[in-house]
């Protein structure tokens, strides 16, 4: 793999009248890479996401995609970019496959060439006995698949997928996850905004965890684990409604400590260990849970608060 | 080259999409046949002739019938631009869809006018037939009735278009009726220029539709003459004007 850069963002901002979405994020994204904005609700991902699809333009700072710049070269921009917006975005007056030809030929492919790309991708996307449908009657999750199939019609060099499982149950996620690293063993380069530490941690090389236009943390899931979190994680649940009262009881097992509502998360290394330290207190919680610590463990230690699904 | 001339793709999706629903190409000609019918057949019977402004003595159907072929153009080219193209800009998003491609807003205004032409240019051409058996066109002149059928649609096209852009809920086309109704009674569809105070007669020759109606007139009855040629680039320069003003605000609008 060349480690050729893609993506270069410095200073990126993005504001809309007075409301700062994005607030000088630095980003760098490598060809063939498989790059996440992991983030809540409002993190300001999809409005990174649209300015790298040359689709919102950039209120300061600087942005340059294949070394080109989308305010001057958006139509050369797109032209190799695959985009995957958050919302389903589907023709409804077209049918399934009319969506990909149409989309295709906006990209410089013949008659021809639309048909044969429609067809592989409406088998990828496991829709080809629906091809003739309408749009509308699709499930959420077909409709999902299809979407993401669109965004693949021009063979992208990059592709852009902004919540691309969101709406899929979990078979449907785990084939989708299927299919995005065998693209990216093809050598398409990914970028995925996700709420799902799972997906982040399953597809990512590397990430950023956004949060309120910023960027909190960055690194591979693993850094990322290492740097913020232990290895392990004992949940700690009580018959209670409010856990805080239990904190004291809990004190010194493990390195630290966060109180939920509905649970107390106890960081150790050694878990096995953390757990029977909570046994031999005679507390008696209604249940302790040793884990892996995840990227949410990450998430709630940088920004004190749980990302929800 | 990336991107040349893409609004043959938003063209291609509206072909696309309307061969589901071909009977709507009915409802948009029947209106100024309509016309034609009751105001200038039925109305005819009570005047027989009028004057036109240029001095001519002609039946009054055989008057009104190159008007109602200019408002016919009208008719087609707003329905596509204003309804349609609204509901595709605030509901459908269908150009959100083809922003994410090469394409630029300049295509999707491009693309939609040259739609709504090739409707409202058919149902143009029908009415000429209908107004040729009737026996209503006078002169060979009427051979370039239909491409200026096509210029009076692309200048309402474009403005209807650019227009629709500031539009936020369905209420406002109301707006939009507000000014296509006055203009389609007084821009000298039933009556000539004449009849009108000298004030309200240069209010008149500012109405888009009293040009096309010029236009019309003047070839189906044969009576051309060197005003045609102004009349026409009044509608080009507006076909023009709402082009660039309807592109400038797709790009507002959408690449937020
Ligand atoms: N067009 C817009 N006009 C005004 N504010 C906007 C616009 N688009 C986004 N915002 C605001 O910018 C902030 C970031 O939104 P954005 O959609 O980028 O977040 P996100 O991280 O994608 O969130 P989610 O996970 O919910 O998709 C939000 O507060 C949103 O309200
Ligand atoms: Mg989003």
């Amino acid at each position: 793999m060349t480690d050729t850069v893609l993506l270069t963002a410095r200073d990126l901002t993005k504001r809309f009248g007075d409301f700062t979405a994005v607030d000088g994020i630095d980003v760098e994204v490598h060809k063939g890479e498989s790059f996440g904005f992991l983030g809540p609700n409002g993190a300001g991902k999809s409005s990174t996401m649209r300015m790298i699809g040359g689709v919102s333009p950039v209120t300061s700072g600087e942005l340059s995609i294949f070394g080109l710049d989308p305010a001057t070269h958006g139509p050369q921009i797109r032209a190799r970019l695959g985009n995957c917006p958050q919302k389903d975005l589907l023709d409804e007056e077209l049918s399934v496959q009319e969506n990909l030809w149409v989309y295709g030929r906006f990209f410089g492919l013949s008659r021809k060439e639309v048909r044969e790309r429609a067809t592989e991708l409406l088998e990828f996307a496991q829709l080809s006995e629906r091809r003739g449908d309408k749009v509308e009657p699709l499930s959420g999750g077909m409709k999902r698949r299809l979407v993401i199939a669109r965004s693949l019609i021009n063979n992208p060099e990059l592709l852009l997928l902004d919540e691309p499982t969101t709406g899929l149950d979990p078979q449907a996620r785990h084939v989708l996850w299927d299919r995005l690293f065998r693209l990216k063993r093809q050598g398409v380069t990914l970028i995925i905004t996700t709420h799902y530490m799972d997906e982040a941690e399953q597809l990512c090389d590397r990430l950023v965890v956004m949060d309120k236009g910023r960027i909190a943390a960055e690194g591979s899931p693993r850094d990322l684990i290492v740097r913020y979190s232990t290895r392990e994680v004992v949940e700690v649940r009580f018959d209670t409604d409010d856990h805080s009262a239990h904190a004291d009881s809990l004190g010194g097992i493990g390195e630290r400590m966060e109180v939920l509502p509905d649970r107390i998360l106890l960081y150790a290394d050694d878990g096995d260990a953390a757990g029977s330290a909570v046994h031999s207190r005679e507390l008696a919680p209604l249940s302790v849970l040793v884990r892996r610590s995840t990227l949410e463990d990450v998430f709630l230690h940088l920004t004190g608060r749980t990302l929800v699904d | 080259m990336v991107g040349y001339a893409l609004w043959r793709f938003v063209l291609l999706r509206d072909v696309v999409a309307f061969r589901r629903m071909w009977w709507l190409f009915l409802s948009g000609f029947v209106e100024p046949v309509f016309y034609l019918f009751s105001i200038g057949i039925g109305l005819g019977a009570l005047v027989q002739t009028v004057t036109t402004d240029q001095g001519m003595v002609v039946s009054y159907a055989a008057f009104v019938a190159p008007a109602m072929l200019a408002a016919s153009a009208m008719n087609g080219a707003i329905a596509d631009t204003t309804y349609n193209f609204f509901f595709k800009l605030r509901f459908a998003k269908t150009y959100d869809t083809m922003l994410a491609t090469p394409a630029r807003p300049w295509d999707i205004a491009v693309g939609e006018i040259l739609w709504s032409l090739i409707r409202g240019g058919t149902y143009s051409a029908i009415f000429f037939l209908v107004a040729l058996v009737m026996g209503f066109v006078e002169s060979w002149w009427a051979v370039l009735a239909i491409p200026a059928a096509l210029l009076i649609g692309a200048a309402f096209a474009a403005m209807g278009m650019w227009a629709t852009t500031y539009m936020t809920s369905w209420k406002d086309f109301e707006f939009i009726n507000l000014v296509i109704q006055p203009m389609f009674l007084f821009s000298a569809t039933f009556f000539p220029l004449s009849v009108y105070p000298e004030a309200l007669q240069w209010l008149v020759r500012l109405m888009p539709l009293y040009h096309g109606v010029e236009i019309q007139r003047g070839l189906l009855l044969g009576d051309v003459h060197w005003g045609l040629l102004v009349s026409a680039a009044y509608l080009a320069g507006l076909a023009g004007l709402g082009l660039w003003g309807a592109s400038r605000r797709i790009s507002q609008l959408l690449l937020t």
